[in-house]
């Protein structure tokens, strides 16, 4: 089937590809450190990342043995519950999830993938790391601070959170926890022009937009999203500093604390809401997004086979990222907003999950009559599907407005959103990370200690948040410190908690064995050479490994085809990778 | 091969723990039974979704597993199966939506002949308060709220006067009758919530929101605030008892009047009608 | 939000006509080889300079906040107890300072398309002046208003009024900074280079906009917003 009339006529000649000016390091900080090489951008992003991720790991064991042990542990108080609950929430979303995703994930891939040498914007790339550094610093400061982190919950609802009586409220908790999240939103939106201006200005010859690996869409699109969707944090953060510092009303109406009229008045905590979940339901997507391109990298390259309807997944990745606007208010239902807005935003959210579930449908079928290689990506891969559905399909209930209104602020909510944004893209992560790890470092991670990482993992996290749907059917609520007597929670709910806080600490204690594998392997992993698993993209396709500062040597390399051109029938190989010449397979004349 | 076997486990063994698992929700007590079983229709369409995802998930590894000598089958897309999977899906989520949004117009419809009462949050306290005799509820503002006046309830609103108060004790609602109840809080935000009624809705200082519902059997049941409101959150409990119609009326006999807390409230020798005049 | 959705309409607009350029339909697994005609394989896009591009997409953001500063002035100003501050005369002063800016930055630009050094520094000097002279003028007007008793808590409109012209300041300083960078290489001897002449483009573009979101601003807070919106709704009822 190699068809002819494709010749070397359609072979572009690479003096076409114009070279980019670099900035090159001269001292080992300007290399290590003050970078301006993504590679070293993301590299630092995902360490520190990492490394707040862990604080909050910690932080969920500390909650899961206050549930399960209430009282058993004196130094975890209410105060301090609240505190971590708040803390834990807010770091995995923002400052793990959002950050290791577009800052760490995006800044190594965009430009390897896309063929540019580096981002577009240099500097302002390393400047957007450390904003991310300052504003991880000034969270942490908050549990140093007097009167600790803030405990208002991740949500931050005013009133509450800048009360006297709430933790940190009044003392520095909240003004520094707001910092630091106006810290990030600056930072990030100086690494987000990046990401979008190199993918639409860096990409190399021949590179068109449907030529594109699924990442970059993921992390494209998601990216645009963020840079929307963040300003509504920014808004309300701000105006929340001024209410909290100022005494401004904004978020503040006429308030009775402790028997005592507060100064406030006439203020709206549900503009706050509104301005805070217009952020929120985006940013689902914005760590989603990422996660779905990455996830069909994986499956496509491990199954041998290109990904099932590629254009349909394109369209779904961006009709995703639009309708992800007009969903916000489905975490309102029981706000006390206008009721009418439910028909509206339930109607949305539900029309959203049909592009979601053509996703997953793509994703399996892309694995149907594939050649499938159960790698450690491949099982992240497998386990991500299979908590994903499992999350989507329950987000169907808190979408659907009338089945939300018992659910809502149950921990079958906690349960979902953990199954569906907390698990779902971290097992992609994981998978992520053992698949592109040869490439950063040029060693395998350890199969052995893999093994018993994913499984621990998978299983183990799958243990901890399906039972708990169930607790929030009983009736649980949630942001609970301890559930106390009540006439409906039965004392096997008890035992259930007990349970599953084993497994939290066991899925917890298996992420130490992944770290410790990082570290590990980086000296003793088996060599990977330059293409392990004989992927067709081009971050495949560097000369070294790691790839050299400028990323591609001396010429930039051109792009013949699709990035999925695996299994082609008459290629010699099962595998053609985007930079090689010569046409194989289905052509348009081949069909006509 | 261990992959498919989990999987299949995590199909089976999700439906069986569904199945016989001792959790699930408490029985109802209000008219809200369409909730549950617009729940239930959505657990039955989205439990055979997930069997299904995960077993031909698992079929396919199975089946499909790496073969040195074989390759896998090239098909870029499939535009029928593709559109056939969205209508499909477009369906599933229809019958999901439909009575859905069925139901949540009767949750924000209110009946003409329900009830008001008030329910009041503070930190971290539940007060409540029935119309009285003329069957209207008096304005209230957070401003007037005052030692002796908790609820803040305006004291020139001769509709206040009569209205019943009860603090820190339990509530009763006749079997029955359908009830709007109508939601206040002076500080922040707080949620009321009885799992036997399925409704509940946040209380946002500087608004009233409202639910409504008819109890549909006498009992009594916890109240418990589902919006976090502090570190007092878990332990701001109330009690809703439902009354036959004779025990009801019973019960609020013995309540007292916002006008009579007030002369209680005041130096001996006010009255009543000093309390109106007042005004 | 109904502000920032109709900002968001309009993006929408504009990423689909880009979108739709981009051969979306075509199958990329038949294109082997050569690239598709009339598709960007970055040949077309490369016209514009990665920088304006940047700045296009930090406008958009730029934007979206203070789309959503309005949307939430908008949802606030039809509760009750709202009172609407009267805007300070000086205030339609500053607006023609900031008018005068913009076209000084106009005239910038023009002179760097000639290469004329001159020229070009004059004007940046004067953009600069004038720019000053609006902050100055803002402060002033603050001031005043705080004279006049409309202080930052005491009522809703007021603070908005302080915390949105703030942000827009905040704004302009930041342009300030640009524009001082951009007349150091200017001042710096030697003909006017093209990137030169890239960073003045960028700087009256910047400029442009910060007017426009003053403008909107401006009639948001002399009430003309309003009765805009009403109008709208009107028509749409």
């Amino acid at each position: 089937m190699v068809d002819a009339s494709h010749g070397a006529s359609d072979v572009i000649p690479p003096a076409a590809v114009e070279d980019v000016e670099l900035y090159h390091p001269h001292s080992w900080w300007t290399r290590y450190v003050f970078s301006q090489d993504a590679k070293v951008i993301a590299i630092q992003y995902a360490s520190t990342a990492m490394a707040i991720g862990l604080v909050a790991l910690v932080l969920s064991w500390l909650m899961r043995l206050q549930l399960a042990f209430p009282g058993d542990f004196p130094f975890i108080d209410s105060q301090r519950y609240y505190q971590f609950i708040t803390m834990h929430g807010m770091i995995m979303v923002i400052y793990l999830l959002t950050a290791l995703f577009l800052g760490g994930f995006g800044n190594y891939l965009i430009p390897l993938m896309v063929g540019a040498r580096d981002m577009v914007f240099p500097y302002a790339n390393m400047l957007s790391y450390w904003l991310y550094l300052v504003a991880v610093l000034v969270l942490v400061a908050g549990f140093f601070a007097p009167g600790g982190p803030t405990g208002a919950g991740w949500t931050l609802y005013p009133p509450q959170a800048i009360l006297s009586n709430t933790p940190g409220g009044q003392d520095w908790g909240i003004i520094l926890m707001l910092v630091s999240l106006i810290l990030f939103i600056i930072g990030f939106t100086m690494g987000g022009l990046n990401y979008v201006v190199t993918v639409l200005q860096g990409r190399t010859r021949g590179m068109t937009l449907m030529r594109l690996p699924l990442t970059v869409w993921g992390i494209f699109t998601a990216t645009v999203m963020a840079l929307l969707a963040f300003p509504a944090l920014f808004v309300a953060c701000v105006m929340m500093l001024f209410d909290r510092v100022l005494g401004t009303s904004f978020f503040m109406p006429a308030i009775v604390e402790m028997g005592e009229q507060l100064k406030h008045g006439g203020g709206s905590p549900i503009l706050f809401q509104h301005l805070f979940w217009f952020f929120g339901h985006p940013e689902v997507y914005i760590v989603a997004l990422p996660a779905f391109g990455i996830v069909s990298d994986l499956i496509s390259t491990h199954a041998r086979k290109n990904i099932f309807g590629y254009r349909m997944m394109v369209w779904a990745i961006v009709i995703i990222g639009a309708l992800s606007f007009v969903v916000w208010a489905h975490h309102m239902y029981v706000s006390g907003m206008n009721p009418y807005f439910g028909f509206f935003f339930a109607t949305t959210t539900l029309i959203i999950a049909v592009p979601t579930a053509l996703k997953v449908y793509n994703w399996v079928l892309t694995l149907w009559r594939g050649n499938i290689h159960l790698t450690l990506p491949m099982l992240f891969a497998l386990a991500f599907i299979v908590t994903f559905v499992n999350g989507g399909l329950t987000g169907l209930f808190l979408g659907n407005v009338v089945v939300d209104v018992p659910l809502s602020d149950t921990m079958f909510v906690v349960a979902h959103f953990h199954m569906v944004m907390g698990v779902a893209p971290i097992l992609v992560i994981f998978g992520a990370i053992y698949h592109w790890y040869p490439k950063i470092t040029g060693r395998m991670l350890n199969e052995g200690m893999g093994q018993v990482h994913f499984w621990i993992t998978f299983i183990g996290a799958y243990l901890i948040f399906f039972p708990m749907h169930y607790v929030g059917l009983v009736g649980v609520p949630r942001r609970y410190y301890e559930i106390g007597e009540t006439s409906f929670v039965p004392a096997s709910v008890h035992d259930l908690n007990i349970f599953i806080t084993v497994m939290a600490l066991v899925v917890g204690a298996a992420q130490m064995l992944f770290l410790f594998n990082l570290f590990w392997s980086l000296r003793h992993g088996r060599e990977a050479g330059g293409n392990p698993w004989r992927a067709t993209t081009l971050e495949w396709q560097t000369p070294q490994t790691p790839p050299a500062h400028g990323n591609w040597g001396k010429d930039l390399p051109i792009v013949y085809r699709w990035a999925y051109d695996y299994s082609v029938p008459g290629a010699p190989e099962d595998f053609i990778p985007q930079n090689q010449p010569g046409a194989y397979g289905l052509t348009r004349e081949a069909i006509a | 091969m261990a992959v498919v076997l989990v999987l299949v486990a995590i199909a089976v063994g999700s439906v069986l723990f569904h199945l016989v698992s001792p959790w699930w929700w408490t029985p109802i007590a209000s008219n809200w039974g369409y909730i549950d079983s617009t729940l239930v229709i959505t657990f039955w369409i989205t439990g055979a979704v997930f069997v299904a995802v995960v077993m031909f998930l698992a079929y396919c590894i199975w089946r499909f597993r790496h073969d040195p000598n074989r390759r896998a089958h090239y098909e870029p897309e499939n535009r029928r199966l593709e559109s056939g999977l969205a209508a499909g899906t477009a369906l599933g989520v229809f019958v999901m939506l439909a009575p859905g949004l069925f139901v949540w117009h009767q949750f924000i419809t209110v009946p003409a002949d329900a009830s008001e009462i008030e329910v009041v949050g503070q930190q971290w306290l539940w007060s409540f308060r029935l119309p009285g005799a003329d069957g209207r509820l008096g304005r209230a503002e957070t401003r007037d709220v005052t030692s002796d006046n908790p609820l803040g309830i305006d004291k020139t609103d001769a509709s206040g006067l009569d209205d019943v108060i009860i603090q820190g004790a339990e509530l009763h609602l006749p079997v029955g009758k359908p009830v709007k109840v109508l939601l206040r809080s002076i500080d922040v935000l707080h949620d009321f919530y009885v799992p036997e009624f399925r409704a509940k809705m946040d209380m946002i200082p500087g608004t009233v929101t409202y639910f409504w519902l008819t109890p549909t059997r006498t009992g009594t049941f916890d109240v418990l605030c589902a919006e976090l409101c502090g570190v007092g959150h878990p332990q701001m409990r109330g009690t809703v008892v439902v009354d036959s119609e004779a025990d009801y009326q019973a019960w609020l006999a013995q309540q007292s009047t916002f006008a009579q807390l007030q002369a209680s409230a005041q130096p001996a020798g006010a009255t009543m009608a000093e309390v109106a005049a007042g005004k | 939000m109904s502000a920032m959705i109709v900002f968001l309409a309009v993006l929408a607009v504009i990423i689909t006509w880009w979108l739709s350029r981009q051969g979306l339909m075509s199958k990329p697994w038949l294109e082997v080889g050569h690239v598709p005609a009339g598709l960007s394989d970055r040949r077309e896009a490369s016209q514009i300079p990665a920088l304006k591009l940047g700045l296009g997409v930090f406008l958009a953001v730029v934007g979206a906040l203070f789309t959503l500063f309005i949307s939430a002035y908008l949802m606030r100003v039809d509760a009750q107890d709202w009172w609407a501050t009267p805007v300070p005369r000086l205030l339609y002063l500053n607006t023609a300072v900031l008018c005068t800016s913009s076209l000084a930055l106009h005239w910038a630009k023009f002179e760097a398309d000639r290469g004329r050094d001159d020229g070009l520094r004059t004007a940046l000097l004067a953009t600069f002046a004038t720019a000053l002279a609006f902050i100055a003028g803002q402060v002033l007007a603050w001031r005043q208003m705080v004279a006049s008793g409309f202080t930052l808590t005491d009522d809703a409109a007021a603070s908005f009024f302080y915390l949105i012209t703030g942000m827009h300041g905040l704004h302009i300083l930041g342009g300030m900074v640009a524009l001082t960078r951009t007349a150091r290489s200017a001042y710096r001897a030697g003909p006017v280079t093209e990137r030169l002449q890239l960073r003045v483009e960028l700087c009256a573009i910047y400029w442009d906009f910060m007017l426009a979101v003053w403008l909107v601003l401006l009639a948001l807070f002399a009430g003309w917003a309003s009765n805009f919106v009403d109008l709208c709704r009107q028509l749409l009822t």
